[in-house]
């Protein structure tokens, strides 16, 4: 039986941090918790510590703290655990960790989450230090069960021999034993000349499940009784249910309950299209008075006005106001973001049961403590009560991680609403997902740069207006000197050397919910940097990679990125006729991503990317085809946003976009081919998730503007008609 | 009603209203869970299984329409293209979160039967009803061209 979490955390304690993660805790197999891909739980395994899992068939499970969603922590977590046990790679899985912040609080959060590109960062201590414990635990158990001294022993791909009386055998034979023994407070690791899968492409442990239709995700899950809900949501952000009718939709075969929720009305059925059509027999009357009502269009002009003042200041160096003065030729340039959906293909979802006195749910959670809290309090139990097994997940791209856990209050609120006593799973719609907000926040920013009569770029100056994530959010303790990082990042610490430079924010207000959106602030800060000094550069007259490489002499690692995407690109070979290259560097999550892209105007008129060309510094690549997969999807995603995304408010605020029909996402005709370079590195790794996303669009908007002679500054780049 | 069907090669009678889409019916009713919801109205190809051997979109497809044909989910694709394909989605480690592969691999074995040595244009037709918004797109492509090159070594 597992032992339950007591997750007492106060929201200070959540903010402050828990501190490091306990290696070398013993907790019981969580064996009912995660699906072990490949192979079902062995009866008495060794519970190394909360990490490694070793059972009596010589499986060795590695439980994430990380939510595997499509970003390969499963299998990078593994690496580092199976190199330090030098265990074989075959008999190695992964599945989710439990819930429990005592023992997987991210030390980024201070909860356990997965977010901001730093599963392999933070696992490459943590992990390994589990897999060298285990080795230790096996090591001994083996010495004392073959009365043989433990330095004799070796282990190689999970064959554990002693060469001196010649014996050997595998993990399996050692759990018993080993289960009795006290693992090392401090396990030796090993030196990185001695890795045998660290910096390896090792096939991933989840692929085949994905293959055959077993991987199981939470829409997957079906529990016994079990009712689907659907809720009605309000057409408009920040409305909420006046009255509605639900004569008509309980007359619908299969639907068996309708109950108004903070959320919205939902729709108890038998099955998800009873449920669907029940929602469409509901006749809901919505209270407005708090809703927002304006236009994007609207809310975009008002943050134009404030751009043309200084907001609130980020960031300030040398002497702006002269420096502009006094430049020989000054640029003015306004740029535009709309609100983006994430659109992850799986929507939100959950399920929700009551078992005795606990809560047992399953969702594809990526903020594991909060949503666990909040679902504790909604249902009126203990955190320890709630049993949250994390799922496989549909993709996420940050909307699963969400301040606040208002998907998790949804779920738990409908959960409760029909009684609390039959199991419920709550499904979103497209619909639903592309208007339910948490949106990358609409934007704009204006910049003003001077050059002065030498050609140098003497002068920056970018006035950022738009919605602030961390404000009033259950991270705002992450702001500094109360400025939401998330608005300025990229921007702040701009990493060109331009000795006179202001970057100041106006915080906009709207009932709008916003979020993070995979890259986050670099979403519109790593396109505007880029994109205006690559105008800035062209005005001067330099090249676009050696002038920014002249303005990065401090910063050798981006240079690095740029001197190796313009190798791999060929950058100095023209590129063939009607196309255009352009160059986009950016610094986000710790690594650092040059990208290259080759366009031309298709026959539509719109933008066709033919190829990109990524050089990516993320310190030492665990696994390098999940680096390289990492940085074609984050060029897919941002590539598809840039051109098409675009989440817009009519005027009376009803969101205009319903599906992909109409929020337009990257096709396989529209994808570029891409080749991706590793730099060598034996620095610790760092983030990949994210940072492919940034420098694909303002590589797409600096080539285009080679073909076009006009920058552009409005996204996204295909307007719709 | 009570309906009739024949998936992968077995038949399943279920008691549903005519109009469900065959999706829901293969979800909630047969509990063949690798065919997927992504929009419900044939945008994104997630839900893709084969009927007759051609790639449709279950959630559009209402379950009386298909009674007694021969529907083909991922748990049950099977032969030579299947295979290849299969291999060839492991070989290039194509799944990032995996939820559109379904999909994506119907719509690929469907492809390989009918055209057995697609250029990038008959991929991009072929797949164009397929989303991947983990942009998985570069190894679908790889993944399809070396599936084809392992039905030709095979077949000569």
């Amino acid at each position: 039986m597992n032992t339950l979490p007591e997750v007492p955390l106060s929201r200070r304690e959540m903010l402050l941090g828990l501190g490091a993660l306990v290696v070398g805790a013993v907790v019981p197999l969580p064996g009912r918790s995660g699906r072990l891909l490949g192979a079902e739980a062995a009866t008495g395994p060794l519970v190394a510590n909360a990490f490694v899992c070793i059972a009596p068939d010589s499986t060795v499970t590695v439980l994430s703290p990380n939510i595997e969603l499509g970003q390969g922590p499963f299998t990078g977590l593994a690496t580092l655990v199976a190199d330090e046990l030098d265990a074989d790679w075959s008999q190695m899985r992964a599945a989710h960790a439990p819930a429990d912040a005592r023992l997987y609080a991210n030390p980024t959060f201070g909860v356990q989450g997965t977010g901001g590109s730093t599963s392999m960062y933070v696992g490459y201590e943590s992990l390994r230090k589990a897999g060298a414990a285990a080795r230790a635990l096996i090591v001994a158990a083996a010495a004392q069960s073959w009365d043989v001294p433990a330095a004799e022993i070796t282990i190689e791909r999970g064959v554990v021999r002693h060469a001196g009386s010649g014996r050997s055998g595998s993990f399996g034979d050692f759990v018993a034993p080993a289960g009795q023994l006290t693992p090392p407070a401090e396990p030796v690791l090993k030196t990185p000349d001695r890795f045998i899968y660290i910096g390896r492409p090792l096939p991933k442990l989840d692929t085949r499940a994905k293959t055959d239709g077993s991987a199981q995700y939470t829409l997957d899950v079906y529990r016994d009784d079990m009712l689907i809900a659907v809720v009605a949501h309000a057409p408009k952000f920040g409305a909420t249910v006046a009255s509605f009718d639900d004569a008509a939709a309980r007359r619908v075969r299969g639907v068996v309950d309708v109950r108004g929720t903070d959320f919205g009305v939902a729709v108890y059925a038998t099955s998800t299209w009873a449920a669907l059509r029940g929602r469409q027999a509901l006749a809901v009357r919505w209270n407005e008075a708090a809703a927002e009502l304006r236009s994007t269009a609207a809310i975009e002009a008002e943050a134009l006005a404030l751009v043309r003042s200084r907001g609130q200041v980020a960031a300030e160096r040398g002497a702006l106001d002269a420096a502009l003065a006094a430049g020989h030729q000054l640029i003015e340039a306004e740029y535009t973001f709309p609100y983006l959906a994430h659109a992850p293909l799986e929507p939100l979802d959950a399920v929700i049961e009551r078992r005795g006195d606990l809560i047992e749910v399953w969702m594809g959670s990526q903020i594991q403590t909060g949503d666990q809290m909040v679902i504790a309090q909604v249902c009126g139990v203990k955190p320890g009560q709630v049993r949250l097994n994390t799922m496989l997940t549909g993709g996420s791209f940050g909307r699963r991680a969400q301040q606040g856990s208002q998907f998790a209050a949804e779920a738990a609120a409908v959960f409760m609403a029909a009684g609390g006593r039959r199991p419920v799973k709550l499904f979103w719609t497209r619909e639903d997902d592309i208007r339910g907000g948490f949106y990358r926040p609409q934007m704009v920013h204006r910049l003003r740069g001077a050059i002065d009569a030498e050609g140098r770029i003497v002068a920056w100056e970018q006035v950022i207006a738009g919605r602030s994530i961390l404000t009033g959010s259950t991270f705002e303790g992450a702001m500094v000197n109360g400025i939401d990082q998330t608005m300025v990042e990229g921007a702040a610490d701009l990493p060109y050397a331009v000795p006179n430079l202001q970057v100041s924010v106006h915080v906009t207000k709207s009932p709008v919910p916003v979020l993070w959106w995979r890259s986050v602030g670099h979403t519109h800060t790593g396109y505007v940097v880029e994109t205006f000094i690559d105008e800035l550069l062209e005005r001067a007259g330099k090249d676009p990679i050696a002038g920014r490489i002249e303005l990065l002499a401090d910063q050798p690692r981006m240079a690095g990125v740029l001197r190796r995407v313009a190798e791999i690109s060929q950058w100095d070979s023209p590129p063939p006729a009607g196309r255009a290259r352009g160059v986009a560097v950016v610094y986000s999550f710790n690594s650092w991503v040059a990208e290259v892209a080759e366009v031309s105007i298709g026959p539509a008129g719109e933008p066709r990317v033919h190829k990109v060309w990524c050089a990516v510094d993320c310190g030492r690549a665990v696994n390098p085809d999940i680096v390289a997969a990492q940085m074609e999807g984050g060029i897919g995603y941002g590539l598809g946003a840039g051109l098409y995304g675009a989440i817009t408010l009519d005027e009376g605020g009803s969101v205009r976009q319903s599906n992909f029909h109409d929020y337009r996402s990257l096709r396989i005709g529209e994808a570029p081919e891409i080749e991706v370079a590793i730099m060598p590195s034996a620095e610790r790794p760092t983030g990949v998730g994210e940072p492919g996303t940034p420098p694909i669009m303002p590589a797409v908007a600096n080539a285009l503007r080679r073909l076009t002679g006009k920058p552009a500054r409005q996204l996204p780049l295909v307007q719709r008609g | 009603m009570t309906i009739v069907l024949n998936v992968n090669g077995v038949e399943r009678t279920v008691d549903v209203d005519s109009d469900t889409p065959l999706l829901w019916v293969l979800r909630d009713e047969l509990r063949l869970t690798g065919t997927k919801y992504g929009c419900g109205i044939a945008q994104c190809g997630a839900c893709t299984v084969q009927i007759d051997g051609r790639p449709v979109r279950s959630c559009v497809t209402p379950v009386a329409q298909v009674a007694g044909q021969p529907i083909v989910t991922i748990e049950g694709v099977t032969g030579p293209e299947a295979d290849a394909v299969r291999e060839a989605w492991v070989q290039h480690d194509t799944p990032q979160c995996g939820y559109c592969q379904s999909g994506q691999i119907l719509a690929a074995e469907a492809l390989l039967r009918a055209t057995p040595r697609p250029t990038d244009a008959d991929i991009d037709t072929a797949m164009a009803g397929n989303l991947c918004r983990c942009a998985t797109y570069p190894r679908i492509r790889q993944a399809i061209k070396t599936a084809a090159r392992t039905l030709e070594g095979r077949r000569s």
